[in-house]
């Protein structure tokens, strides 16, 4: 995957775009591909790695729009449509939903803005895709996420371990352990939760690319690829998809 | 509970410089006028000191030595900001310590999988050097595989690529498939994604009469259809068995080598410089399961599918069966590249199967091919019929013979004749495509929007995620990297099994009657009674069961 000749404007434009909101770091999220056109999204980022993200979407590479906020009501509404993205950020999804209420059909539109529904789509890829090694981000005394400037890498036989990586969002599983679970971890490094604890089982793909690259690739959000390099500090992850949901994974394996 | 003040250098031992950081006590420089100060604090200083000395009882390290560690690297390499990352660099330390005092076990020299890959591509540059030699002598030899560095770049251009260092290698293990197999085409196909390994698809045609026979081609296509069973049970034999009465499917047979669904014959590999493996032909039951599931590929090519519907064979079929499917429905050429051989004879009823390329094509610009109606491309691979094939083949036509020994010819009824399927034929524009959900079944753009120049046309499909065809003027180009699925904007179900097979037929023995009630029965004997009665009437025969 990679971006389209058009494309190799990004480079120029993330770096106005940082010097405009004087971000610390920028970073080029991943695309998602619509019918018509495809998003680019970046990431800005100022001080806190988790916390401190601002999210742009563009569909020509020069002009970075903000991504709507997300709330409760577009969550919902979001998971309930399905279908293609279109390329225009002002189309109107539509859907009807029948539903049986003492013996009673009734019908209910739901309504939600493209732009919505791809801010609330990439929230969730983020919440379900966002891996980065074990040990590469640590929480420092005051809180705050920040690079770990002393990563040297993953060794090459815990690379291709799924407990070496971590979900890049707010622990959720970490805070249901129990103590017992929790004594082997350091809390500096270990305050995100283990993608090794996703159901289902085997949601992860874990190749080794000849023999010096780690690509884990979601099987639930089929385009997202997370690489590491071990022995290295080298790792990202990115997306090139159509921002839709794989439900089927149970029938799959 | 302090020793006495002993001669101990105050300075540390370590040979780093003298120290920094506070908590040291003074040093001998004030001993002239505190004389007893400095006793004192050189009694607390070395209290101190034999305190940071103490070892660990878990680990066998002293806070001094390790202090000593520490400020020692702090200094020589100068970290920024290591006041924040002061903790870091303490565990690390230790881990690092800890490590070379274990390593008493000698290392079982693992190869590194890197190694073992650089091994295994490096008999692929090996080859073509040996090539280079023969290839020196014959000027004139035309490579049957395409410069696919020159098309990766017009892939990249389009957003879908494959790593030009990538690219080397699987040029370099197709040139050793062309040698090793005599193919007069060979094309890079794609890329599947598996779980565990990849795969990467060549596709080939083989020169006229030199394709070998398949030695290990699956035994099942030769047996026969089962006998169809008598219907209905014989009156009399009341023992027998229930016959089932359900048929088989006919079994429809694949198509010849060379032509439909198996016109061109796949290799496949996990990386590039590992061995090809040919891709048996596809059969129709196979197209037909692989159409009702969906599962993810492993990267080994003798894995069971394991499904319902049941897939007749393992994932070596179950690729070749999605890859026909992907070509049927994603390949595509731009209009007028490829025509129908005029020499060639049309047989009536039956459908053009061959095509040539055009002589005498000059070339679409890409603007013309972006045009909106899609009107310019055409597909060039057959369309795959409901039945599995791409040609239509009654199943009708064996099974008339057995129906010369009927015993009931009333109860068997005439089976209908099959409808022959019929599909788009071959290089039918892509503007007949059904859409899907609403969606048109293929997205169309300029890889440059502002550099029309240079620019080439992509198309992407939107009914197999992953299959894209770039174009301009002479040169086209088809690519697949996916996961090998078909989308759907729909949720998977799997199909329903089939209803429950009638075990009986519904006769007078096994229906289900009620009980006859005590008036009804009473009823009967009643009139039971009343006809002998009428006969002769001697014989009475009285109930004395009364409920």
């Amino acid at each position: 995957m990679s971006v389209t000749g058009a494309e190799n404007r990004v480079q120029t434009s993330l770096a106005i775009l940082r010097s405009q909101n004087k971000f610390q770091q920028v970073y080029f999220w991943g695309k998602i591909l619509g019918i018509k056109d495809d998003y680019l999204i970046a990431q800005g980022i100022t001080t806190d790695q988790m916390k401190d993200i601002k999210t742009f979407y563009s569909l020509d590479c020069v002009t970075w729009n903000l991504m709507p906020p997300v709330d409760d009501d577009i969550r919902k509404k979001s998971e309930k449509i399905k279908g293609r993205f279109t390329g225009d950020p002002s189309y109107e999804f539509e859907q009807t939903e029948t539903a049986e209420v003492d013996g009673m059909t009734s019908e209910q539109t739901i309504q939600l803005r493209e732009e919505e529904r791809l801010s609330a789509v990439l929230e969730k890829i983020i919440e379900d895709g966002a891996v980065v090694p074990r040990g590469a981000f640590i929480k420092n005394a005051k809180g705050i996420v920040v690079n770990n400037s002393n990563f040297q890498g993953l060794q090459p036989l815990d690379a291709v371990k799924l407990s070496s990586y971590l979900h890049f969002r707010e622990a959720i599983q970490l805070h249901k352990k129990s103590l017992i679970q929790k004594e082997k971890l350091e809390p500096a490094i270990d305050f995100l939760d283990n993608i090794e604890e996703d159901i289902p089982k085997g949601c992860w793909s874990v190749q080794e690319e000849r023999g010096h690259q780690v690509t884990l690739r979601s099987l639930y959000w089929p385009g997202l690829t997370a690489y590491h390099i071990p022995n290295t500090a080298k790792f990202g992850y990115c997306y090139h998809g159509y921002g839709e949901k794989n439900n089927d994974i149970p029938f799959m394996f | 509970m302090s020793s006495a003040p002993s001669p101990i250098d105050v300075r540390p031992e370590s040979g780093a410089a003298s120290p920094t950081s506070g908590g040291n006590p003074e040093g001998e420089c004030t001993d002239n006028q505190n004389g007893i100060n400095v006793s004192v604090n050189e009694h607390k200083y070395q209290e101190a000191k034999s305190y940071m000395l103490q070892t660990s009882t878990n680990t066998g390290l002293n806070l001094y030595d390790h202090l000593a560690d520490m400020l020692s690297s702090i200094l020589s390499k100068r970290p920024g900001n290591i006041v924040d990352s002061f903790e870091e660099l303490s565990k690390k330390l230790k881990r690092e310590r800890a490590k070379a005092s274990e390593d008493y076990i000698y290392d079982r020299p693992v190869k590194p999988n890197e190694i073992e890959h650089a091994e295994v591509e490096a008999t692929l540059f090996k080859a073509s050097d040996e090539e280079m030699e023969s290839a020196m002598d014959d000027e004139d030899a035309q490579s049957p595989v395409p410069n696919i560095i020159e098309l990766g770049a017009h892939f990249q251009a389009a957003g879908l690529s494959i790593s030009t260092e990538e690219l080397y290698r699987i040029y370099f293990a197709l040139k050793s498939l062309a040698e090793k197999q005599p193919l007069q085409i060979v094309r890079f196909w794609g890329k599947i994604l598996g779980l565990e390994k990849n795969y990467i698809v060549a596709e080939g045609e083989y020169r006229e009469g030199e394709e070998e026979e398949d030695e290990d081609e699956n035994a099942e296509e030769d047996k026969e259809e089962d006998e169809n069973p008598d219907e209905g049970d014989e009156e009399g034999e009341d023992d027998d068995l229930p016959k089932s009465t359900y048929k088989p499917q006919p079994l429809i047979p694949k198509e010849e080598k060379g032509s439909g669904a198996n016109k061109r014959t796949y290799f496949v590999c996990n990386d590039p410089g590992r061995e090809w493996v040919k891709l048996p032909p596809v059969t129709p039951a196979q197209i037909g399961v692989a159409r009702q599931i969906k599962k993810y590929f492993t990267g080994r090519l003798d894995a069971p599918v394991v499904s319902y519907p049941a897939f007749p064979g393992n994932e070596m079929n179950y690729l070749r069966a999605q890859i026909a499917r992907i070509s049927a429905g994603a390949q595509i050429s731009p209009l007028g590249y490829y025509q129908f051989d005029e020499e060639e004879e049309e047989e009536e009823g039956e459908a053009r199967e061959n095509f040539i390329e055009n002589p005498e094509f000059e070339g679409v610009s890409a603007r013309e091919l972006c045009d909106p109606s899609l009107g310019n491309w055409v597909h060039h691979v057959q369309h795959i019929l409901p039945q599995g094939r791409c040609t239509w083949f009654n199943p009708s036509q064996k099974g008339d013979e057995e129906f010369e020994d009927e015993e009931d010819e009333d109860e068997k009824e005439e089976p209908d004749e099959p409808e022959p399927e019929v599909g788009p034929p071959l290089l039918t524009p892509i503007s007949e495509d059904a859409e899907i959900n609403s969606i048109p079944p293929w997205s169309i753009k300029l890889s440059h929007k502002f550099a029309r120049e240079i620019a080439v046309a992509v198309i992407r499909s939107n009914l197999w995620p992953g299959a894209v065809a770039v174009a301009k003027d002479k040169m086209f180009e088809n690519l697949y990297i996916g996961w090998g699925h078909k989308y759907s904007a729909e949720n998977y179900s799997p199909p329903p099994p089939p209803p429950v097979v009638a075990e009986y037929l519904s006769g007078p023995d096994i229906t289900e009657v009620d009980d006859p009630t005590v008036e009804e029965e009473a009823a009967l004997r009643a009139a039971q009674q009343e006809a002998l009665e009428e006969e002769g009437g001697e014989e009475l025969e009285e109930e004395e069961d009364d409920d």
